[in-house]
């Protein structure tokens, strides 16, 4: 198959950039706190009513505030990028589903297993990353260049 | 102070995710659309967050706590299970029909965006019928 780069919408330097400050993230987690930054398990944990323990909730809802406050924060100093959304209602929920039934099942998602995982040398981590964006390759082919 | 710095944690990993173009779907997609136009960007995501995570870890890897005494979690298996797999690629094809994933979908949902909100709550749903279809919750 013959790979057409879109030049106009590669960011290498704001992705490399961005992405160090994940690793950063991640770094400051697991020194400060001993956990992995892997947004599905601190979600996933954060739900998991009557299992865990409140010291084991509090990290889990911070974090998750400073995550989920971070446009706000952005738009102290840049205008925030936009969102460009285009899947429907229906594609929404059916997406919204597979991935936390899918993460939970395979035990984490890009954060946990792509960055963290892989940062760490697992091998697990390593399965687990090529067969999401292999499956992410194969249905991002049906649904765009088949249906 | 641990959770003062937890929460900064929780800042710059979503500060890097927006300056990364990751909390845009269709920058996403662009990744994973190989056929149509392709944008390697994600590539540079994962290289510049494992470089930075790789040097967390290593610092961590004697050590049995965590500078303020708290025990360090890290996933100690290494069997390759069918759930291993099966989920991933589930996940995987629930990443490809939206450009979400939970970090950036959080993010989104924070902007103000509805359909990030439909997306959690749908993610959410997700989440505990596996917990009580299959009774793992491995919480630590």
């Amino acid at each position: 198959m013959h790979l057409t780069i879109y030049w106009q919408n590669f960011t290498p330097v704001l992705s490399l950039l961005g992405g160090m400050l994940i690793g950063l993230a991640a770094a400051i987690l697991v020194i400060v706190r001993g956990r992995i930054a892997g947004i599905s398990g601190i979600l996933g944990g954060l739900l998991g009513v009557g299992r865990s323990a409140m010291p084991h909730r509090l990290w889990r809802g911070v974090f998750l505030i400073g995550l989920i406050g971070s446009s706000f924060i952005y738009q102290f100093f840049a205008p925030l990028p936009q969102s460009d959304i285009s899947a429907s209602l229906g594609t929404l929920i059916v997406s919204g589903l597979l991935v936390g039934f899918g993460t939970r099942m395979g035990s984490g998602c890009t954060s946990g297993h792509g960055i963290c995982g892989l940062s760490r040398l697992s091998i697990r981590s390593l399965i687990a990353t090529i067969s999401f964006i292999f499956s992410g390759f194969v249905i991002c082919y049906l649904v765009r260049h088949t249906i | 102070m641990k959770n003062i710095i937890t929460l900064l944690a929780g800042l710059f990993f979503g500060l890097g995710l927006i300056i990364s173009g990751m909390t845009n779907p269709a920058k996403v997609i662009g990744f994973l659309d190989i056929a149509g136009l392709w944008d390697p960007s994600l590539i540079f995501v994962m290289i510049g967050g494992i470089a930075v995570a790789f040097v967390g870890f290593k610092f961590v890897q004697n050590k049995s706590q965590a500078i303020f005494g708290e025990s360090i979690h890290l996933p100690g298996r290494s069997e390759i299970s069918k759930e291993l797999v099966i989920g991933s690629l589930l996940f995987g094809a629930g990443w490809a029909l939206a450009g979400f994933c939970p970090g950036p979908a959080l993010v989104a949902l924070g902007a103000g965006y509805k359909e990030a909100f439909i997306f959690v709550i749908a993610m959410i749903v997700g989440m505990c019928i596996h917990d009580n279809l299959f009774k793992t919750c491995r919480i630590k």
